[in-house]
C-alpha cells in the first residue's frame, strides 16, 4: 500500500475491461435493488394478496414479477432473497478472510514448528468433504441464518491461509521486513504493519471468487430445505417453492433462478477481471 | 508407483480417522435430539428410547460402541426410518448413487474434453466462442436452478422424459437426472482442456513435432492432448466433489432412491446416525476416487512416471 504505481495501474487495466465493469456495474444495481427495492415497492415479504393468487408476471396490478401460491409478491420476496444471500455471502466471506488472512500470516511469518502444526490442521479440514460438513454444521446447531453462516466460514478461510502463508513467506525475507526487525518492532506489529497490507492483492482477487461459491453453497442447502427457513425468503428456497410449482407457475422458478445465475455469473466475471488486472502477465 | 499408492492409502487414514472423530462428536454435542417432536416425550419412555439406543451412556463408551459397530459393517439404526438400520439403507442407496454419479461422469467427460479441444483448435472463431459461451453459462448455473429447468422443458413440456421415478433397468429414467448433474462438470471440463490444450500446442516440443513433418492430426491427438490432459485430470477431484453434492439436489428433486435423498431427510429430520454414516461414506469415496485420480495423474505425465520409483 505504500507504492501507489502497481495498484492504480491495475485499476486502470480493470476499467478498460468492458466486461467486467459492465458486470460490476450490474452487480452494485443488484446490491442496491436488494437493500432498497423492498421498500420501495410497498409490498412486505410475507404479506398474502388473496385476490392475486399465484398471478403470472403483469397480471395482476401492484405486482410486477406476479405473486406465488399464497399470493406474496415474487419481485419483493426475490429482492428479500437476493439481500438474505448476498448478507451471508459477504458476512461469511468476511469472517473467512480474517480468519484466514490471521492465520496465514502468523504461521508463514513465525515458520518452523508453529507453521508445520497450524498448517497440517488446514491439510486436516481441506481433506474434509465440505458440503457435507456443512450439513452435519446445521444438523448439529440447528436451522438458522447464524448456523449457516458459521458452517460456510469454517471452510471458506482455509484456502486464504493458504494463500496468505505463502506470501507471507516470500515477504519475511524482504529489507522492509529486516528493518521493522532492527527497529524493535514487535512481532504483532510487524504481521499487522508490515506483512498484511502488502500481501492484500492476490487476497482481494480470492475473496471476488469466493463470493460466488458461498452463495452457491447457501443457495444449495436453502434449496434442501437445510438452510435459511421459511417463511423468510431466500434466493435458494425460492427456487425450491418454485421447483415444486413449476408446472403450472414456471415463473416462481425463473425469476429467482435467474436472478441467482445472474449474480454468480456477474461476481465470476468481476473476480476473473480483477485477476487479470492485478497479473497482467498471466493474460 | 506401488511406493507412491502405498504412501498415499496411509496418508487417507488419518483423514479418514479425523472425517469419523469429527462427524461423531459435531451430531453428539449438538443442542437437541433424534426423539424432539412437537409434543414432549414423558419423561419414562425418552429415558427408555435413549438406553435402548445406547444415547444414556458417557459419550467416550457411545464412541467406542459406533468405532466397534463401524469395524462390522454397522452403522447403527436409523432413527427417522426405524424399520431400517443405516446399514441396509447405505446398502440399498449406494448403487443408485454410483450409477448416477459414474454416468455423469462419463457423459461430462465424453461432452466436455471433445469440446474443449475443439474450441482450442478453433480459437477465436465460431466454435470456440459459441462453446466458451455455453461453458461459461454452464458455471454459472448450478444444479438446482438446470434440474428443474431441464424437467420443465422435457419432462412437462415436451413430455419426451419421465418427470422422476426409478425402476431399475429403465434407462430412460436416468436421462434427465444425468444430463443436470453432467453439465456443470462438463462445462468446467471444456475450459480447463481448452486452456491447457492452447497452452500445450504453444510449446516447443510441439513446434519440434511440426518441423519434423508429422500430420497436424497425429500431432494433436497423440503429442499434444495426452499432455493437455494432466491439469483436467488433476481437476477430476473437484469435480467429483461437485458430482457428489450435486448427486443430493438430483436425487432429492427426481426421487431417486439413492444416498443423497437419505442424507437429506437425515438432516432434516436430525438423525444423527443416518447422516453420519452417509456422511462417512460419502467422505470415504470422495478420498478413494480422489486418489484414484490422483495416480491418474501421475500416470498420465511420463516426467513423473519414469521418475517414480
Amino acid at each position: 500500500m505504500t507504492d501507489p504505481g502497481p495498484g492504480r495501474a491495475a485499476l486502470r487495466r480493470f476499467a478498460t475491461n468492458r466486461l467486467a465493469m459492465g458486470c460490476l456495474a450490474l452487480l452494485l444495481l443488484l446490491g442496491i435493488l436488494a437493500a432498497v427495492g423492498p421498500a420501495l415497492l410497498g409490498h412486505d415479504q410475507v404479506q398474502l394478496d388473496w385476490e392475486h393468487v399465484a398471478a403470472a408476471p403483469f397480471a395482476a396490478p401492484g405486482h410486477w414479477l406476479g405473486t406465488d401460491r399464497l399470493g406474496r409478491d415474487l419481485l419483493v420476496r426475490t429482492l428479500h432473497g437476493l439481500r438474505v444471500s448476498l448478507a451471508i455471502a459477504l458476512a461469511a466471506t468476511l469472517v473467512s478472510l480474517l480468519l484466514g488472512v490471521t492465520w496465514g500470516a502468523v504461521a508463514g511469518y513465525l515458520r518452523g514448528r508453529t507453521d508445520a502444526v497450524m498448517m497440517r490442521i488446514v491439510d486436516v479440514l481441506y481433506a474434509l468433504p465440505q458440503v457435507f460438513f456443512v450439513i452435519i454444521v446445521t444438523v448439529a446447531l440447528g436451522r438458522s441464518p447464524a448456523t449457516l453462516l458459521v458452517a460456510i466460514a469454517a471452510f471458506g478461510w482455509l484456502t486464504t491461509a493458504r494463500i496468505v502463508r505463502g506470501q507471507a513467506l516470500v515477504l519475511r525475507e524482504r529489507e522492509f521486513v529486516a528493518a521493522a526487525v532492527v527497529g524493535g518492532a514487535t512481532t504483532a506489529r510487524i504481521i499487522a504493519r508490515h506483512i498484511v497490507p502488502n500481501l492484500l492483492g492476490p487476497v482481494i482477487v480470492y475473496a471476488t471468487l469466493l463470493i460466488p461459491q458461498v452463495i452457491l453453497v447457501e443457495s444449495f442447502l436453502s434449496f434442501l430445505g437445510i438452510g435459511i427457513q421459511q417463511p423468510l425468503a431466500s434466493l435458494g428456497n425460492l427456487i425450491a417453492d418454485g421447483a415444486a410449482e413449476m408446472e403450472t407457475a414456471p415463473w416462481l422458478l425463473i425469476v429467482p433462478g435467474g436472478c441467482l445465475v445472474l449474480l454468480v455469473f456477474c461476481c465470476n466475471f468481476v473476480g476473473d477481471g480483477l485477476r487479470d488486472a492485478l497479473d497482467p502477465q498471466d493474460s | 508407483m506401488t511406493a507412491l499408492l502405498l504412501r498415499r492409502l496411509l496418508g487417507a487414514i488419518p483423514t479418514l480417522a479425523a472425517i469419523i472423530a469429527i462427524a461423531f462428536l459435531m451430531t453428539r454435542l449438538a443442542p437437541g435430539g433424534p426423539f424432539d417432536e412437537e409434543q414432549a416425550l414423558p419423561a419414562e419412555i425418552r429415558a427408555n428410547l435413549e438406553a435402548a439406543y445406547g444415547l444414556d451412556r458417557p459419550l467416550p463408551v457411545q464412541f467406542g460402541r459406533y468405532l466397534a459397530g463401524l469395524a462390522r459393517g454397522d452403522f447403527g439404526p436409523s432413527f427417522k426410518f426405524r424399520d431400517f438400520t443405516v446399514t441396509e439403507l447405505i446398502r440399498g442407496g449406494l448403487p443408485v448413487s454410483l450409477v448416477l454419479g459414474g454416468s455423469a461422469l462419463l457423459v461430462a467427460l465424453l461432452v466436455g474434453l471433445p469440446a474443449g479441444a475443439w474450441a482450442a483448435l478453433r480459437r477465436d472463431r465460431w466454435p470456440d466462442r459459441a462453446i466458451m459461451a455455453v461453458a461459461a453459462a454452464g458455471i454459472a448455473v448450478p444444479v438446482f436452478v438446470i434440474a428443474p429447468l431441464l424437467v420443465l422443458g422435457f419432462g412437462i413440456r415436451l413430455g419426451w422424459l419421465p418427470v422422476a421415478g426409478w425402476e431399475s433397468g429403465r434407462y430412460r429414467d436416468l436421462i434427465l437426472p444425468v444430463v443436470a448433474l453432467a453439465l456443470p462438470v462438463a462445462a468446467q471440463l471444456s475450459r480447463l482442456c481448452r486452456g491447457s490444450l492452447l497452452e500445450v500446442l504453444r510449446a516447443p516440443w510441439i513446434r519440434a513435432a511440426r518441423a519434423r513433418g508429422l500430420p497436424e492430426r497425429r500431432i494433436v491427438l497423440a503429442h499434444a492432448l495426452p499432455a493437455a490432459l494432466v491439469p483436467v485430470v488433476s481437476y477430476l477431484g473437484p469435480a467429483i466433489a461437485a458430482l457428489l453434492s450435486g448427486s443430493l439436489v438430483v436425487e432429492t428433486l427426481f426421487g431417486l432412491p439413492g444416498m443423497g435423498r437419505y442424507l437429506v431427510e437425515g438432516a432434516l429430520n436430525r438423525d444423527y446416525t443416518l447422516v453420519m454414516g452417509m456422511v462417512i461414506v460419502y467422505a470415504a469415496l470422495m478420498i478413494t476416487l480422489n486418489l484414484a485420480a490422483d495416480l491418474a495423474c501421475t500416470w498420465l505425465d511420463p516426467r513423473i512416471r519414469r521418475g517414480a520409483r
